[in-house]
């Protein structure tokens, strides 16, 4: 079983006992225990079932590579999935559940996936569900979806808040270890701003576990005489709990601070995420111990040989009482000699190699463990626990040559430097042949802006594995990066004690000769269960890409993103490929290198502040009146103003007859408004707009036209001229800011020697549409200024005061009413807004909403912007050739729309419709025409537009494009309904109300 | 006018900085190249300050001037002296190419007011703080809108458009909670 | 994420705070040109991999537009530059010719 050891333990405090509990259980464990270690402490080694086969899992690892122990983490709004147990630190009232089984951990019905092992091979997934279709359907997919998939998205909103933090920095140092704290130790003795990063809760990395000895000083103490200097440095920042995540272009890099992970509920923010743009990034990662594919190597018990030494050292945890250690190399044996130092017992170091004497083995013997050369681990016996290991030859095909009882595996197959954050973007790697693995090829490094190296890998991370290597390496790297960054180099590296170690022996398969039912039992993914022979079956089936073999075993491909497995995968796949491994190459590294959770990417934006709404100086008294709002881009707008007892549609309605009967009030704020001013601003309108607008009066209104330079509509807007040199134009609420773009593009980039300034002054104003037969009657009781027909005609402008504010007025009408625009500061565009209420109240005054709007223009057949527009309509198409000059000899868009398909009188155009049944058309309906198409389609010969029920004319009137536009007037047409029918409707004329137009000219 | 208000009506919010939205503040927005004849005048007529430099503000008492692009100036003043202040440059710039526009209305403006007061901006913005020149006036985004800053005081003044008023000030609420102050 | 320096505000501006503008030096052909120039000004795209200029705008800033150099592979920056220009600088096209001797150079 495993337990706590009576003594030792580095980091974790005796005197202040914690308690947590697992799937219900309560247990205990110690300040400094990660979850991982307070469970092994509570000999709770089976924390979980595999992905596809439902296999029994126990913790492997001790860091972010560990690939089965993930549970779910709190309760409520503090529940998170998939949390590893060996980067969770313990707390007190920490809860967590283990994840994918039914009923129970202990007792799973999934695992008959286990015993169907041999029909779910790699590829399963592709090839079973290729057909029949049905079967997908209604078979597999459910079943799939119901029992596979890891935890469980939380149900309830994220009771915590995150946020983002920008931060610059000359050199950033990726991992505390003690490459790290070496490299960081040069470049903040450099002078150059350092931030140092760490993902857990202590520096020094794995030298404290290893028994390093550094500058004649045990490991520990070196380190926190390091860190002590650093902290006394103002150029330094130290971040513990702090991952760097991921390396972009440019030095920006991305890390995942969990501020209060261990500390839930105390008021900070639960994670932050660091945006840092880094000169120089110095990647002291470490290096990810790599297991041995022997059969059984799964099962719990069976752990890394480093975790194992780990959890003894560094939290006085023994993972069995009786271990087999099997190696390829030397490294493992400081596991061994660590476990007998606690007192435990080592039943046998079962070494791959056939000549072993390095330092290590020899120390290892000298203590009196055995050794078994040549030998391999044939299978591991157990179910949910390991009983004990069958050795066989190394060089045979698995016959057993011995038995011995015990229930712990330390496997140590070597060592892979962590070269996630170097390759992230673009890091080129080599394979190092002593050491089996791939690490930075400082030839290649990624580049950024200057075209220069901006990564420089340090220590374990760049294959300098042994204390002694690092160190020198990471005091080298410091040196390289520092001067990179612009800096002058000083520092003397520390020195660690050199302990020869002998070369590891490459063993991708154990025994060597295994036949097919042992590489059935051999995992290379623990977490997405694939296994030797799944990849080896893949390379039978012509998978002979890496990247492809990848997606068709899904190996590499769950949470921990291979962490443990590729290496082993891709050696796997070399050999049954024939193939060199450096020549199959790896996958490409993408960050995360860690899981990231949501809510640190989302930051600040949730809730009330997740985009930037809008509010025109209005919105108060509309959300005071209970208007229903709709956005319009990023505002807020009303779409009506329901009474009590009213729905929506009535409240429309409603304020669609007030407004053609009385007066109605619109917050028109919106509107886009930009000044354009200079004496080159008519030719600069000129262009931008399809009419003319140098010509237009002071004083007078002018509806115009924007278009693309493919000739396509835009924007379209009513344009007011201020004075000899000033034009204000208007447009559409969504349309301000990209317009005002549009303007700053052409007037920078291609006129820029013509005189023209521009200014957007949409949020100045606040603006009010008074619309009814009563709207002069109100403007005239507030009195002021002249707004009579003879003064103030139809498009036209005019400043003055009405009331005791100083206003704008337009006589502009986009409802066909007699209609003012009027626009005052924005400062006082509520106690407008409320003095016209007040005054208009006598006259029938009242709010109405964008529907109401919608709807008056379109019984009016005036356009709209993103409703008869869609980015492939030409003005021609809505019967607006008028607006569109044609003296002028160039407007952006032109030329556009003389290309042959646009001019082509085969163009469906608009016209208006009137259903025969007075019904309304759907929206988004086709006027279908008759036969087929070529993919057996029914032929169309236009769409809807916009529809409506018109509460004046009560009927539906819609507006459409229709092959032949107003030379159909008077056809009966078929408009498709969602059911699968038509409904029949006449063309007609689109303007439906007031055609001559008397009513908006009074 | 009396009847002016501010975008928040002088909403604020205590956490580990203190955050005051003022106003309404008087604004000019003024385009015009540098070169241009009687615009070093204009500036001082309006507010009193000498033309900024790149990326500078020139802060006199409760007037300022800011260089907002190679031809753009924003100028500030009180609110009720926007008038008086565009009279002088209209004045001053007779005959040169130029655009002045009051845009009081358009803004809404915070003060971002402790020790910590750049964390709290840091939080939202991509700007280096180390490297801000003391009067220099910083246009950026916070989040998702843009936003121009500078130091005054023992804080910031932090500008934005009208309309963002409130997701500004959530923003900078967020950011400036207890507990979120980076040691 | 690329950082480009504005050359209008000397500010080193993150992606974030610029929009693109894809493809510089393009000559507009308006009313009187031919199909194929029309089409060559509207969609055919150098799109190299490898040196290319590009339009910019400063939108979280001081709102200019400006141009940049940069290397679509790599993401190398080789320079800004005003938009107001009708050519890249000579000093910029040197540069970049003596880190890529095998540029054609910009049209």
């Amino acid at each position: 079983m495993s337990t706590r050891l009576q003594k030792g333990g580095r980091l974790i405090d005796r005197s202040a006992a914690l308690e947590f509990s697992f799937n219900g259980k309560r247990l205990r464990g110690y300040q400094g225990d990660t979850l991982a270690s307070a469970l092994l402490a509570n000999d709770q080694m089976l924390v979980g079932r595999s992905f596809k086969y439902h296999r029994p899992r126990g913790i492997v690892a001790a860091g972010p590579e560990e690939p089965n122990a993930l549970v779910g983490l709190g309760k409520g709004g503090r529940f998170e999935p998939n949390q590893r147990v060996t980067t969770t630190e313990l707390f007190e009232g920490l809860e967590a559940e283990s994840q994918n089984h039914w009923p129970s951990l202990e007792y799973d019905v999934g695992v008959v996936n286990n015993s169907l092992a041999r029909f779910l091979p790699g590829g399963f997934y592709y090839k079973t569900f290729m057909y029949p279709r049905a079967a997908w359907k209604h078979l597999f997919e459910p079943i799939i979806r119901a029992s596979a998939g890891l935890g469980k998205a939380p149900r309830e909103k994220d009771a915590d808040r995150y946020e983002q933090l920008y931060a610059f920095c000359d050199l950033l140092v990726v991992g505390g270890g003690i490459a790290g704290l070496q490299a960081a130790l040069i470049a903040g003795a450099s002078g150059a701003k350092v931030i140092v990063l760490e993902q857990t809760a202590f520096w020094g990395g794995r030298a404290p576990v290893d028994g390093d000895v550094i500058d004649g000083k045990p490991a520990a103490l070196w380190i926190n005489t390091a860190v002590q200097a650093l902290e006394a440095m103002e150029n330094v920042t130290l971040r513990l709990r702090c991952a760097g995540v991921g390396v972009y272009d440019h030095g920006y890099v991305l890390a995942d601070e969990k501020v209060a992970d261990h500390t839930p509920g105390d008021g900070r923010p639960k994670h932050r995420l660091w945006r840092i743009r880094a000169g120089q990034i110095v990647t002291a990662t470490g290096a990810i111990e790599r297991p041995l594919s022997f059969a059984g190597n799964d099962i719990p018990g069976v752990m890394l040989a480093g975790a194992l030494r780990e959890y003894v050292v560094n939290f006085a945890v023994s993972a069995g009482d009786r271990t087999v250690v099997v190696t390829n190399n030397d490294d493992a044996y400081r596991t061994a000699i660590a476990l007998v130092e606690a007192g435990l017992v080592v039943a046998a170091v079962v070494d791959a190699r056939v000549t072993v004497t390095g330092a290590l083995p020899e120390r290892a013997r000298a203590l009196g463990i055995r050794v078994a050369t040549g030998t391999a681990v044939v299978k591991v016996k157990g179910g949910k626990r390991v009983t004990g290991v069958q050795l066989g030859a190394q060089a045979g095909e698995g016959a057993v040559l011995e038995e011995i009882a015990c229930d712990a595996v330390a496997m140590s197959g070597g060592w892979s430097p962590v070269v996630h954050l170097w390759s992230h973007c673009g890091g080129k790697l080599n394979w190092d042949v002593d050491q089996q693995h791939f690490r930075p090829d400082a030839t290649r490094p990624p580049t950024g802006a200057d075209g220069a190296a901006m990564v420089v890998a340090v220590g374990a991370a760049n294959g300098a594995m042994t204390a002694a290597e690092a160190l020198a390496d990471a005091a080298k790297g410091a040196g390289i990066a520092v001067k990179a960054a612009g800096f002058k180099a000083s520092g003397k590296a520390a020195v660690a004690e050199a302990v020869a170690e002998a070369r590891m022996e490459p063993v991708w398969v154990m025994p060597q000769g295994a036949g097919p039912n042992l590489r059935a039992k051999m995992w290379l993914d623990y977490q997405n269960d694939v296994k030797v022979s799944d990849v080896q079956l893949a390379a039978r089936e012509g998978y002979e890409s890496v990247e492809h073999t990848k997606r068709y075993t899904t190996l590499g491909m769950a949470t921990d993103q291979g962490k443990l497995s590729n290496i082993n995968g891709l050696a796997v796949l070399a050999h049954a490929l024939n193939e060199d491994i450096p020549r199959v190459g790896t996958t490409t590294f993408r960050p995360p290198y860690v899981p990231v959770t949501l809510g640190a990417l989302a930051g600040e934006s949730r809730g009330d502040i997740f985009q930037p709404l809008r509010r025109t100086p209005m919105h108060s008294w509309h959300e005071k009146m209970q208007a229903y709002m709709e956005p319009v881009g990023l505002w807020r707008r009303p779409y009506c103003f329901p009474r009590a007892g009213e729905n929506h549609e009535q409240a429309v309605h409603r304020e669609v007859n007030n407004t053609r009967t009385a007066l109605g009030l619109l917050d028109a704020s919106t509107l886009g408004k930009i000044i354009v001013k200079g004496p080159d601003a008519g030719k600069f309108l000129d262009m931008l707009y399809t009419g003319v607008m140098s010509s237009l009066p002071v004083g007078k209104c002018r509806y115009g036209l924007m278009c693309s330079e493919q000739g396509f509509l835009s924007d379209d807007g009513v344009v007011a001229r201020i004075d000899e040199e000033t034009w204000l134009c208007h447009t559409t609420s969504g349309g301000a800011d990209r317009i005002h773009a549009w303007m700053e593009d052409w007037l920078q980039c291609e006129w820029w020697d013509w005189q023209v300034y521009t200014a957007n002054i949409t949020e100045q104003l606040a603006q009010v549409a008074v619309v009814g037969p009563n709207a002069r009657k109100l403007l005239e009781k507030l009195g002021g200024m002249d707004v009579s027909k003879e003064t103030l005609p139809f498009m036209a402008w005019a400043d003055g005061t009405l009331g005791e504010f100083d206003v704008r007025v337009y006589r502009i009408s986009f409802s066909g009413e007699l209609s003012y625009e009027i626009a005052v500061p924005a400062s006082q565009g509520l106690a407008f807004w409320e003095a016209l209420h007040k005054a208009g109240a006598e006259l029938g005054a009242m709010p109405y909403g964008t529907e109401a709007l919608h709807i008056m223009r379109a019984e009016k057949g005036f356009i709209m912007i993103g409703d008869e527009t869609d980015g492939t309509v030409i003005p021609q198409d809505l019967n607006l050739g008028w607006a569109i000059s044609k003296k002028k000899a160039d407007f952006l868009g032109k030329r556009g729309q003389e290309r042959v398909y646009l001019a082509s009188p085969e163009r469906w155009k608009l016209a208006g419709f009137e259903t025969l049944d007075s019904s309304v058309v759907p929206d988004g309906s086709y006027i279908v025409a008759a036969g087929k198409n070529a993919n057996g389609q029914g032929n169309t010969q236009g769409r809807v537009t916009s529809t409506y029920y018109s509460p004046t004319l009560k009927r539906g009137i819609a507006m459409g494009l229709i092959h032949g536009g107003l030379n159909r007037i008077g056809d009966i047409v078929e408009f498709n309904t969602v059911t699968g029918g038509t409904v029949k409707a006449r063309v007609v004329d689109p303007v439906f109300y007031d055609k001559d137009g008397e009513k908006q000219n009074v | 006018m009396s009847n002016a208000v501010s975008a928040l009506g002088n909403a604020s919010f205590d956490g580990f900085a203190k955050i005051r939205e003022i106003g309404p503040v008087g604004m000019i927005s003024l385009r015009a190249k540098p070169e241009v004849k009687g615009l070093a005048k204009a500036i001082k007529a309006a507010v009193g300050t000498g033309l900024p430099a790149q990326r500078q503000i020139e802060i006199s008492g409760d007037k300022a001037a800011g260089w907002m692009s190679p031809d753009e100036y924003l100028l500030i003043l009180p609110y009720a002296e926007t008038a008086a202040a565009m009279a002088a440059i209209d004045k001053a710039l007779k005959g040169e190419h130029y655009l002045a526009v009051v845009v009081s209305d358009a803004r809404a403006v915070f003060h971002v007011e402790g020790a910590k007061a750049d964390q709290v901006i840091a939080k939202l913005s991509p700007v280096d703080f180390a490297k801000m020149g003391a009067n220099e006036l910083r246009r950026t985004r916070a989040a998702q809108v843009a936003v121009a800053f500078w130091r005054e005081g023992d804080g910031y003044t932090l500008v934005c458009f009208r309309s963002v008023a409130s997701y500004v000030l959530g923003l900078l609420s967020h950011s400036a909670m207890v507990g979120s102050e980076i040691k | 994420m690329l950082i480009l320096e504005c050359p209008y505000c000397g500010v080193k501006a993150e992606e974030t705070e610029l929009s693109p503008g894809y493809e510089a030096h393009l000559k507009r052909f308006g009313p009187g040109s031919s199909d194929t120039e029309f089409e060559d000004y509207m969609f055919a795209r150098k799109n190299p991999k490898g040196v290319h200029f590009e339009r910019w705008r400063h939108v979280y800033g001081c709102g200019k537009w400006f141009l940049a150099a940069r290397d679509t592979a790599t993401l190398e920056v080789f320079g800004t530059y005003a938009a107001q220009s009708s050519a890249p600088p000579a000093a910029l096209q040197d540069k970049i010719k003596a880190k890529r001797p095998d540029w054609k150079g910009y049209k």
